[in-house]
């Protein structure tokens, strides 16, 4: 069984995290590195995919300045989304070679991820044909969006933990004008720390990988 | 020619969106290089070339979806690329590799060569700086030949001023460096530009990955916190060279790997380290802190740095053990499957650096240790015995300790106990 380094970077920037994950897709397209799991929260932030469309950020950028929104155009797949306090970004830096030759069997997996972590709280996270993410009663919770060099993934998933959905009004999320939920939202009081765990563990089911510190690092000449 | 067809991404997958190329029609590709995007479900997927050459015809265009093994594209090979744009003429002869995008770096700004002056000094100048420490034989040569050696251009390292060079300026055939007006101290240090250098850039620019940033923390955390002392001694492993040689083969064939020097120098070390617990131990702000366990740490060079994965229980190990665990460490080491409790925990350190070459070096502690002991190469030297010449295999043994926790004498009687089991060294591995 491969490992899995998971890193707790807290609360990071999008820029920051995103320089971060380039470094490490970069070792890991080398094997310097093994299978990666990010996890981190970003402040107030809207990014834009690769087949986004300005048309569903409904809010002009002079507005998200004001508002403190940073705008990011990214290099994931998907559209326009948003990012912010309360949400857990799960990045996933896996090397597709080791587990299956399959972008979307990678995509479906994320959102098992998503599904049994939701299961273990209480709730029940669903598919929705032909709209990637996770969803409850009609809602989205999670979003995803994935980028693949030489079969090596980057970016991931956002969970909707404790975010204030009132800025998704700011776009359409994922160019669907549906809904959006969070554990809150459902009335779980799950804490970041726990539903943080779960997601490790079924990260490492999903992707059978086995779970470590990162960075073992060390010394002596 | 060469077809590139869109790529099966997947099992369910049966056709693909192409979202952009990243490569125009005439532009050279080098192969594995990324030659378009492709967005499936919300993945978005980099293809890299499957063939070096020129990209002869987009077949199709950026946003169409198109079935699986569809040909998107054709690559010629090199120099025949029908190039429509005039701009991107295909390279003539031996194509060489694609010119790295000048990577903007600052390079240094060429300097150009100091003007030339006629000889006459100005003596009013004040002695210019000159670059670099000056060895003994330029400050004699200068003082008996009463040269200013500001007027003196030096050629070694870093603008350092060398014999030649003052040899140079007294048979007045170097050009000597302007003196400098007093308010202009010269910029930078300057070497003497080596001829006919390119103008390209002078630097490339790569981050330190995460290891290397580690490594390099816990270093100059090491130097800063431990008063490092080194201390070497010869130790004749001929003992265990000739057991070695005798039972090698044998031991490869029991158990599948090689044997080594280095699980008869750990089972040394923990021998001498029961006889000094001292070098077994840490500092804890006022309190040293005796670890009852004997935990090695194995220094283990990985392609872009190290590892040091720990052998938990040493002592309790004999030769066969050592080596086994030594074999399992570094390996998975090196393909990074150490679990976290591999890499903790260990209270000494032992790094090979013999098996690079070097006869001995003055390793670094792995804090919060407070000793690591290196090895040397294992050489077949001459060495007098009893007044008479001998052919041994000796090794030097190089110990770094913290002189804040042990003083030479005791490191000393350690190395000895070390020295004093291996050259006594009797018992049979298999």
């Amino acid at each position: 069984m491969h490992n899995l380094e998971v890193r707790h970077l807290g609360r990071m920037g999008f820029g920051e995290a995103y320089a971060l994950q380039c470094q490490l897709v970069d070792q890991r397209k080398q094997s310097l590195i093994p299978d990666q799991l990010l996890l981190v929260e970003h402040p107030h932030t809207v990014t834009m995919g690769r087949n986004g469309h300005e048309e569903n950020i409904l809010a002009s950028p002079e507005v998200l300045e004001k508002t403190g929104i940073a705008f990011h155009q990214t290099d994931r797949g998907g559209d326009v989304t948003y990012h912010g306090p309360g949400q857990i970004i799960g990045y996933g830096i896996i090397d597709l070679r080791d587990w299956k030759r399959d972008v979307v069997a990678y995509v479906r997996g994320l959102e098992e991820v998503v599904i049994r972590t939701l299961a273990e709280f209480g709730i029940e996270g669903t598919r929705v044909d032909n709209c990637t993410g996770v969803w409850v009663n009609g809602k989205k919770i999670a979003a995803i969006g994935v980028h693949i060099s030489r079969w090596v993934t980057s970016h991931g998933f956002a969970l909707n933990l404790d975010t204030d959905l009132n800025y998704f009004q700011y776009i359409v999320p994922c160019g669907l004008t549906k809904p959006v939920t969070s554990f809150r939202d459902l009335g779980s009081e799950a804490s970041r720390e726990a539903v943080e765990k779960a997601l490790v563990r079924h990260m490492s089911e999903v992707y059978s990988l086995s779970p470590v510190e990162p960075a073992l690092t060390m010394e002596s000449a | 020619m060469i077809d590139v067809v869109m790529p099966q991404m997947g099992e369910s997958i049966v056709e693909g969106t192409l979202t952009r190329w990243l490569k125009k029609p005439g532009e050279r590709v080098e192969r594995d290089e990324p030659l378009f995007e492709i967005s499936t479900d919300k993945v978005d997927t980099e293809i890299p070339s499957p063939t070096a050459g020129v990209l002869s015809e987009v077949l199709v265009e950026a946003g169409k979806t198109v079935a699986i093994n569809t040909v998107v594209a054709r690559i010629s090979d090199g120099a025949a690329a029908p190039a429509p744009a005039p701009v991107a003429a295909a390279d003539p002869a031996p194509a060489p590799p694609a010119p790295v995008a000048p990577v903007a770096v600052a390079a240094p700004a060429p300097t150009p060569p100091a003007p030339v002056q006629p000889p006459a000094p100005a003596p009013v100048a004040v002695a210019a700086e000159t670059q670099g420490p000056l060895s003994p034989l330029v400050r004699k040569m200068a003082r008996e030949n009463n040269v200013d050696l500001g007027t003196v251009s030096g050629s070694g390292v870093g603008g350092r001023i060398t014999k030649q060079d003052v040899e140079a300026h007294l048979s007045g055939s170097v050009p000597q460096a302007a003196t400098t007006p007093v308010a202009a101290p010269p910029p930078a240090p300057v070497s003497v530009p080596p001829p006919a250098r390119s103008e390209a850039a002078k630097v490339r620019v790569e981050p330190l990955s995460t290891m290397r940033q580690k490594i390099a923390e816990h270093m100059v955390m090491s130097k800063r916190v431990s008063a490092h002392v080194t201390t070497v001694h010869k130790v004749d492993m001929t003992k265990v060279a000739k057991l070695r040689a005798k039972q090698k083969d044998e031991f490869q064939a029991r158990y599948g790997f090689g044997l080594t020097f280095l699980p008869f120098v750990v089972s040394a070390a923990c021998q001498a380290i029961r006889s000094f617990p001292l070098l077994n131990a840490s500092i804890d702000g006022t309190n040293i802190l005796f670890h009852n366990d004997i935990n090695i740490g194995i220094a283990v060079a990985l392609e872009n740095g190290l590892i040091v994965p720990v052998i938990s229980a040493a002592d309790e190990k004999n030769v066969v053990g050592l080596q086994r665990s030594i074999v399992d460490l570094a390996a998975r080491a090196r393909s990074r499957q150490l679990k976290p409790n591999e890499v903790t925990g260990g209270t000494f350190s032992i790094t090979n650096f013999g098996s690079f070459g070097s006869i001995f070096a003055t390793p670094v502690i792995n804090q919060p240790q407070v000793a690591i002991l290196g090895v040397g190469a294992v050489e077949k030297v001459p060495v007098v015995i009893d007044d008479a010449i001998a052919i041994r295999s000796v090794a030097h043994l190089a110990l770094t300790f913290d002189h804040r926790l042990i003083d030479g004498a005791l490191a000393d009687q350690f190395c000895q106990k070390v020295k004093q089991v291996l050259e006594g060294w009797s018992e049979s591995v298999l």
